[in-house]
């Protein structure tokens, strides 16, 4: 076409994406800035007050903590992405964790594979079916989880009472207690944890460098090498806390078994998100869903997808939580569950109004509330205390979710 | 009034002329026959016959609710009709579904632009159209291919592609939007008061690149209510009265007085050439 046209209008140098990044503060996507820095506060203070918090038994005692937060804010990510939610996911996790408990015990004897399978299909079979409802129905989801909360903890009580061994039913099966009270040997922790980091480096400096080579702007070249760095450094730290013995009377180190799960789920989940068309999809139905509609994508099918991601998710989440209780009882309580794994997600930067959020976020949202809960504990805060803080940090978020949202609109 | 028939200027599409249906004229890219549209008791169409020939531009004129969205939409594949026909290249063809349209070549730009805008500006551009490499989304090619676009559309105010849209402009935001539409290659792109929200000169280059697309041989339908624009742009002019489209034909047998009849009355005794 004319040829007054061809100097490219985007022409870009280094200058444009610091200007990109200072357009982004100022709609109010700070990322994942402010969460940190919260973060940080609240770590030095239960260090300050108690200088257990950042020893090394504590701290892997807090990756464990985490856990079912992180899972669960993540199940709940797939949805607050599309302007949904699910108040169920505390029972539904727990139920079906619940049934690959009870096929593992003396009765049944099923392998531990099996179980695990049964349990994720549980939990994929309820989000499923939920979600049909949901969208071929056009019920609103918070109306149809909330039925879910109260039907599932129902099913659960159900399905434990049952059993007839007074309201709880222990993990006796070796694989699913061990994952997360048994470790990885120090070595095995430093090659599973250098090799995630390397994959990672290897990941962010392939697509620095290709942005480079094909004339796209890009972060400079330092940048790249300090992202890297930092990473590798973050890694070994994570090793040494993990392989310091933490036992008093026999030695106890290495990675919980816990940990490379949440890394494989978040890896996953990420992928999923932002390198595939249906992660796409997701974003852009939260975002404007009619828009999506009129792009061609089929709608329905995305939200339903999200909310089989949902159950699927859910269903790991159970097995850990099952795992670290050692055991799962009828007084589970997924209301109190849900609550704060939404807290989580929100906490961590991703939106309740949809189309904005990152699996990594649901990440620092639950290591932000297990820091809550553990450092709490630690300097001997009563529960209501614990409560009132998670509660004000929550506010805090949700505050910012909504500057954030103004922000980014206040310029049509 | 009513001016149907012979399209003026090179048939392009030399259509077969047995699958047409009564009355279809087979130089025609895209043929309506008796469009009609009911919103429960409101008859947004009522019996529409347009014909809109390939290489050309067709303005499609008209006062507020007279009906021009609907009857886009219903090309579009967003409305179904409440009843009518739509012939494509001769062939008679049911659009139930945007992806539909999109199949059979045809782009809109809507009044509401529908951009997602939590999505960068390659993010909106390729949204269901993503490039892939086994599988995994191809950014860096969709992202060349952006620029390489907005270069070409001459878009120039835009400062990096990977500008979230809810950032942009009205005037950014409808570039974007064209852009979206003439990437991919279609034979007819719908454009609904495209230039409605810009200031002079992005008026004048959307203009200009509607022009250019008529000029490849694409069919285009443009609603707008700035009849100098109309005037500066249209080869046809379609003018949609209460539901009724009340008159169409080549721009030459209209003039500005004319056209403001019929907008405004359905009729006019005024009548160009
Ligand atoms: N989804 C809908 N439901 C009910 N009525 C509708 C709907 N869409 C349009 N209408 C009605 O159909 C009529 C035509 O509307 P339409 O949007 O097509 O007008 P238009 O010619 O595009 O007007 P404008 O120039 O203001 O954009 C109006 O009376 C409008 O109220
Ligand atoms: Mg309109």
């Amino acid at each position: 076409m004319s040829d007054a046209g061809s100097t490219p209008a985007a022409t870009s140098d280094g200058r444009t994406s610091a200007m990109g990044q200072f357009r982004r503060l100022r709609q109010g996507d700070l990322g994942l800035v402010p969460v940190l820095i919260g973060l940080l506060v609240l770590v030095i203070y239960f260090q300050v007050r108690n200088t257990v918090f950042l020893s090394a038994g504590n701290l892997t005692n807090l990756f464990i903590q985490a856990t079912i937060f992180i899972l669960l804010a993540m199940a709940e990510t797939w949805l607050l992405l599309l302007g949904e939610i699910d108040l169920s996911v505390g029972y539904v996790s727990a139920l079906g964790a619940t049934f690959a408990v009870i096929l593992l015990d003396q009765q049944f004897h099923w392998p531990w594979y099996a179980a695990i399978l049964v349990a994720i299909a549980t939990t994929t079979a309820i989000g499923t079916l939920q979600g049909f409802l949901i969208i071929k129905l056009r019920l609103p989801s918070f109306i149809v989880t909330l039925a879910g909360l109260l039907g599932w903890e129902g099913v659960l009580i159900f399905s434990i009472d049952r059993q007839g061994t007074g309201g709880t039913i222990p993990v006796q099966e070796k694989v699913l207690y061990d994952l997360v009270n048994a470790n990885l040997s120090p070595l095995a922790t430093w090659i599973f944890l250098m090799a995630s980091i390397a994959i990672f480096c290897w990941i962010i400096i392939r697509h620095d460098q290709s942005r480079r080579s094909s004339g796209l702007d890009s972060v400079a070249t330092w940048i790249t090498w300090a992202k890297v760095a930092a990473l590798i450094a973050s890694g070994i730290v994570l090793v040494l806390i993990f392989n310091t013995n933490r036992g008093s009377f026999t030695v106890l180190h290495g990675m919980p078994y816990a940990i490379p799960v949440d890394i494989v789920m978040l890896a996953g989940a990420s992928f999923i998100l932002t390198r595939t068309k249906a992660g796409r999809y997701i974003y852009a139905i939260g975002g404007n869903a009619e828009a999506a509609r009129r792009a061609g994508i089929n709608v329905d099918r995305y939200r339903l997808l999200a909310f089989i991601l949902t159950g699927v998710t859910a269903g790991v989440a159970g097995l850990l939580y099952a795992s670290r209780l050692g055991g799962i009882s009828d007084g589970v309580d997924g209301g109190n569950l849900v609550l704060l794994a939404v807290a989580s997600a929100v906490i961590g930067g991703t939106s309740l109004f949809g189309g904005r959020g990152k699996m990594v976020n649901a990440v620092i949202g639950g290591l932000v509330i297990a820091t809550i809960y553990n450092g709490m504990a630690l300097i001997d805060m009563s529960a209501a205390t614990q409560f009132i803080a998670t509660a004000i940090v929550l506010v805090v978020a949700v505050t910012m979710d909504s500057l954030a949202r103004r922000g980014s609109t206040v310029t049509r | 009034m009513t001016t149907p028939g012979p399209t003026n200027g090179p048939s392009t599409r030399p259509g077969p002329a047995t699958a047409a249906g009564p009355g279809v004229d087979s130089s025609s890219l895209l043929s309506l026959r008796g469009i009609s549209k009911h919103f429960g008791a409101v008859e947004a169409l009522k019996h529409v016959d347009l014909d809109v020939p390939a290489g050309q531009v067709t303005a499609l004129i008209g006062d507020n609710g007279a009906g021009k969205s609907t009857l886009i939409k219903a090309i579009a594949g967003i409305y179904e009709p409440s009843g009518g026909e739509i012939f494509w290249e001769g062939r008679k063809v049911s659009i139930h579904t945007p992806r539909a349209a999109e199949e059979l070549g045809i782009a809109t730009v809507y009044q509401d632009l529908a951009l997602c805008d939590n999505l960068d500006i390659v993010e909106n551009m390729f949204l269901g159209h993503e490039k892939t490499r086994t599988g995994v989304l191809d950014e860096i090619a969709m992202e060349l291919r952006t620029k390489e676009v907005l270069a070409d559309l001459s878009v120039s105010t835009v400062s990096s592609v990977r500008q979230l849209v809810g950032s942009l402009s009205g005037g950014q935001r409808q570039a974007i939007a064209v852009a979206r539409a003439v990437m991919h290659e279609s034979k007819l792109v719908i454009m609904d008061e495209p230039t409605a929200a810009l200031g002079v000169s992005q008026t004048a280059q959307v203009l200009d690149l509607i022009k250019r697309l008529a000029a490849r041989g694409i069919a285009v339908i443009v609603i707008s209510h700035n009849l100098t624009d109309v005037f500066a742009v249209a080869d046809r002019i379609a003018v949609m009265y209460l539901g009724n489209l009340v008159s169409s034909g080549p721009v030459a047998n209209y003039d500005p007085a004319s056209a403001v009849d019929l907008i405004t009355t359905g009729e006019s005794s005024r009548t160009a050439a």
